[in-house]
């Protein structure tokens, strides 16, 4: 008998476990018809939560495979590439899967069923179809290696999100959804005409293959509209200073269970894609040495470093507050870019799943809060150290954390961009980053203050602990900033070794 | 054993949490004998573990050591006992014991609230104050550096006033503000440019650094340890007095002032090395300012009527003769500062000690409203007076001992106006601590006015306090003298910082 070529040896021997990179993004996403079939609330919120933990274990599978045995290549449809898509999972993508995944492990049980949300009880179904929908879109731009596949799943995941800000109590909901809606569209447009653009110029979608036919017309003048187009898209995306407009609002007046996971994924995946377009489609030579990229990314996340946190010290909003703390965690990453080098970019990879951890678990803080006293002021957060004690230690801890406390994940990512910067010789900005976490000092010491220094008001509404179904996942995410902030080489080598592929070879 | 050691006062302060929890505060006398005894056992068996497990190994010329795991690549946590860390653990430690049995009659008698809270926190400043006299990097010690810097300030706020929350605004602003930009620069500079964080025998920085760089290097670290009070940075200090007088004693005498100029001494003598300083000259500045904070603290502590403000300013400069000493990078310089650490605490947490006292069951608070205290209150003023004569660096007192090598490391270094500079600094002490001895045995007692106006006649039926504030007190007095006839063990003790072989050792043997 002859033997088979290689070719057929994987088509025949392909068991589920080849089909993971596909069945992440394929469940969540014929979950959420599902929910909108079943209705029943608490089997609908059964299901979501058993979607991101499966998604979850496949995203640890697929990790662990990709670190012993490299890049995992899968042709939908069995149409291979670069004429089908393929979902293509490396270090990095296979990294973002996790982060994403875990929060969503972690969010979705947050609460029973519709609790906070101030939601029609008929409606929880929809909810979690577009909170899957979501979920699906994100890793979908994970997952897959073709840019065109990219946008159609920015674009789910964005519908999703717009629909779920539109959750949030009063009118001021809508409208930040509305202009999350008109930012959003814009920044997908252009990324749109940026792979359009590239499209034309070299006939490919598949991010490898655009890779290397790009490098004999790289300088051409379409290819850098292409990536300009690219990078303002993707900068609204991420909301990168000063495209970062639509995210405080949206970030305010969505639900807080829907802050903490957009906040902690969302973003987080834009940032990826960015980095995808940078490193892995242009190239790390053409993006530093011929566009010196860092003259505007430097300033930009500089800026957005200061901007963002002078701005959440003037806040009387806890959810706005947290908002505009993301915008100078968001400059923090792309600071880690900017620097080209390896500790530098590790550093703004480490943060990216440190900032998850420690934003997602104060949003769910708030979450916490806003449950018991209907209110997100911080004014009325007066006193609640002795009411809420458990929930305010995890603001504590988080807190901390955003400072950049040593074994706490904030200090990892401090430590990896001040050393990336004086490996650059860019003192200065080493300095800046250290200037910066103490802004982040003030905003978080003036919440602790009131909470603990101030007594209850006169006459305010009676507040007690929350259920364990808020605390446990709330703590989680605490817990982990904590755990990875002394165990940080778990997810420093994977960030170190990213960052070396990326500026490696491309991939 | 570090471990344990380490381990003791954390879960000590998770169970004080606890007890403290269960049993709920008693507020009539404001105490909890349960919450007591748990924190009494704490302190006993983590002296018990640093003096009696740890000391003899160190003392056998052993540095027991415990890595646990590295929290980024090639930065471990981890943790050695050299000579020291172990002689910065044993007086944190050991002066736990006096101060908690001080705390309870203080509290009880100041009818203070939160006490649950203050002796968790406490328990947790210990904690934190052990993690860094067994540091065996630069990492490892700024965690530790921080955790204390947020474990005490509750106890600084406690108070919970407006003023308590500016002075917890001050205290936090200053020493983050410090720690975060300058140390924390220093040492990821520090790691690099020599790849390692470890506290090694003749310092990391030799031949990594020139002169010019090993000088800025120098001054991230030195103004970088905000808890050394080097002037402009010393303010957070009389800022932190508003804490109840066992914090101020243990805390602000102790183990947080102790942990940065602690903190100075290992850098100099572990990252930087002697030899190194003394080549390159890059500590020549760092004498003049530390002489500088010498001076005018003291002659600011002269202008304070506030007792406790005084016995700050005091310390502010007390803690300048340590970074002189490191500073002036001679073996006899650097002994001196090692042993101030534990002759200034003995000293000075007596000298805050009898300040509560006089405080809670006195209720005088400044030195001008003190005159023939001594009738009332002898024996805490004649404590007052032994710690004041160990400030001052009288013998038979173990401040002289400190003194004596700090000045002969300005000698032997040819900087003979830092001695000069030392001189006039005790003779200020002079002029700050004894007219509160003078004004208490040797005036008549003042009638004093109340805030009402009205007049009233002076106590002076001899009340002493309450006796968990008395022995303490006199316990510590005694230490004083004891520490002047144990100087040479000491010494002995911090000589091989300096490696076994040195000439330079040797001159001082």
């Amino acid at each position: 008998m002859e033997a088979p070529t290689p070719h057929e040896v994987e088509v025949v021997h392909r068991t589920l476990t080849d089909h993971l990179p596909i069945l992440q993004v394929i469940i969540p996403l014929l979950a959420a018809p599902l929910c909108v079939l079943l209705r029943e609330r608490a089997l609908v919120r059964g299901m979501a939560i058993g979607v991101a933990w499966t998604c979850l274990a496949i995203s640890v599978t697929l990790l662990q495979h990709v670190m012993e045995h490299g890049v995992i290549s899968y042709a939908v449809g069995g149409w291979d590439a670069p004429f089908g898509i393929e979902y293509r999972i490396d270090l990095l993508n296979a990294y973002i899967l996790v982060v994403v995944s875990a929060i969503a492990a972690v969010v979705f049980p947050f609460g029973r069923g519709g609790e906070g949300l101030a939601l029609n009880p008929a409606r929880v179904h929809l909810f979690y179809a577009a909170l899957l929908l979501c979920l699906c879109g994100l890793l979908g731009m994970a997952a897959t290696g073709d840019a065109f596949n990219i946008f159609v799943f920015l674009e789910i995941s964005s519908l999703a999100s717009y629909s779920l800000i539109a959750l949030g109590r009063g009118r001021r909901a809508l409208r930040a959804a509305y202009s999350y809606l008109v930012m959003g569209t814009i920044g997908g447009t252009f990324f749109l005409i940026g792979i359009g653009l590239l499209y034309q110029t070299t006939g490919t979608l598949n991010i490898v293959d655009l890779h290397d036919r790009l490098q004999p017309v790289i300088g051409s003048r379409t290819v850098v509209v292409a990536f300009a187009f690219l990078v303002v898209g993707l900068g609204i995306k991420l909301a990168l200073f000063p495209l970062h407009q639509w995210l405080p609002n949206a970030y305010t007046h969505a639900p807080a269970k829907i802050s903490a996971f957009l906040a902690a994924t969302a973003t987080k995946v834009g940032f990826y894609v960015l980095l995808r377009v940078l490193f892995t489609i242009f190239g790390a030579t053409f993006v530093f040495t011929t566009l010196r990229l860092h003259n505007l990314l430097l300033p930009m996340s500089l800026a957005a470093m200061f901007v963002g946190s002078l701005a959440a010290i003037a806040q009387t909003d806890i959810k706005r507050l947290l908002a505009y703390s993301s915008i100078a965690q968001i400059g923090y990453m792309t600071l880690g870019v900017s620097m080209g080098n390896v500790d530098g970019l590790a550093g703004g990879i480490v943060h990216l799943f440190n900032h998850a951890m420690m934003k997602g678990g104060l949003f769910l803080v708030v979450a916490c809060v806003v449950l018991r006293t209907g209110s997100a002021k911080i004014d009325d957060m007066a006193g609640l150290g002795r009411k809420m004690p458990l929930t305010m230690a995890a603001f504590v801890v988080g807190g901390l954390s955003l400072i950049g406390v040593p074994a706490t994940v904030g200090f990892v990512s401090k430590w990896y961009l001040v050393k990336g910067a004086l490996e650059r010789g860019w003192e200065p900005v080493a300095l800046l980053i250290l200037l910066s976490s103490l802004l982040a000092v003030i905003y978080v010491w003036r919440v602790l203050e009131v909470i603990y220094f101030r007594e209850r008001p006169e006459g305010a509404k009676e507040v007690g602990e929350v259920d364990a179904t808020m605390l446990i996942p709330t703590w989680i995410l605490i817990g982990a900033a904590v755990f990875f902030g002394l165990r940080a080489e778990l997810t420093s080598q994977v960030a170190l070794d990213t960052a070396r592929m990326l500026l490696g070879t491309g991939l | 054993m570090i471990g344990y050691a380490m381990l003791v006062p954390a879960v000590g302060a998770l169970l004080v949490g606890l007890v403290g929890w269960l049993t709920g505060e008693d507020e009539e006398t404001g105490g909890n004998d349960k919450r007591e005894a748990v924190t009494i056992v704490a302190t006993l068996v983590t002296f018990g573990i640093v003096a009696g497990k740890i000391l003899p190994a160190v003392l056998d010329g052993a540095r027991p050591a415990w890595t646990l795991f590295e929290v980024v690549p090639g930065v471990p946590l981890a943790f050695e006992v050299e000579p020291l860390g172990m002689l910065f653990a044993l007086v944190a430690s050991g002066l736990w014991i006096p101060t908690s049995i001080y705390a309870f009659g203080y509290m009880r008698g100041h009818h203070e609230h939160n006490q649950t809270r203050f002796f968790v926190c406490f328990a947790a400043a210990i904690f934190a104050a052990l993690g860094i006299a067994f540091a065996a990097n630069l990492f490892t010690l700024f965690l530790f550096y921080e955790v204390l810097t947020f474990s005490t300030y509750p106890l600084v706020t406690h108070e919970g006033s407006e003023k308590a929350m500016k002075a917890g605004r001050v205290y936090l602003g200053i020493l983050v503000f410090t720690s975060v930009t300058f140390l924390l620069f220093a040492i990821i500079w520090t790691y690099q440019l020599t790849g390692t964080l470890d506290f090694t025998d003749g310092g990391i920085l030799a031949g990594k650094v020139g002169s010019g760089q090993a000088t800025i290097l120098l001054a991230l670290f030195a103004f970088g340890t905000g808890k050394a009070a080097l002037m402009p940075f010393h303010r957070w200090l009389p800022n932190a007095m508003v804490a109840p007088t066992p914090v101020s004693a243990l805390l602000h005498a102790v183990a947080v002032v102790k942990a940065g100029v602690f903190t100075v001494l290992k850098v100099i003598i572990y990252i930087f090395g002697l030899d190194f300083l003394t080549v390159t000259g890059a500590a020549e500045w760092l004498c003049w300012v530390a002489a500088f904070t010498l001076l005018s603290s003291s002659i600011i502590a002269l202008t304070k009527d506030n007792l406790k403000a005084r016995l700050a300013y005091s310390t502010v400069s007390q803690l300048s003769y340590i970074v002189l000493g490191a500073a002036l990078a001679t073996t006899a310089g650097a002994l001196g500062g090692g042993m101030h650490i534990a002759m200034h605490a003995m000293g000075k947490i007596t000298l805050f000690f009898c300040a509560g006292s006089i405080i809670v069951f006195a209720h005088k608070t400044e030195v001008s409203q003190m005159d023939g205290l001594g009738r009332r209150m002898p024996l805490t003023m004649a404590a007052f007076f032994l710690g004041s004569m160990s400030i001052i660096g009288l013998p038979p007192m173990g401040g002289s001992w400190s003194k004596w090598y700090l000045a002969l490391g300005a000698a032997e270094a040819d900087h003979v106006i830092f001695v000069f500079v030392l001189m006039a600094s005790s003779l200020l002490s002079i002029g700050y601590l004894m007219p509160v001895v003078g004004r208490a045995f040797f005036l008549p007692p003042k009638p004093w006015v109340d805030d009402h106006g009205h007049e009233h006649a002076p106590q002076t039926t001899r009340s002493e306090g309450h006796w968990t504030c008395t022995v303490p007190l006199c316990a510590t007095a005694v230490g004083c003298i004891l520490l002047f006839f144990f100087g040479t063990e000491v010494r002995e003790l911090l000589l091989p910082i300096f490696g076994p072989t040195s000439a330079m050792v040797e001159s001082i043997r």
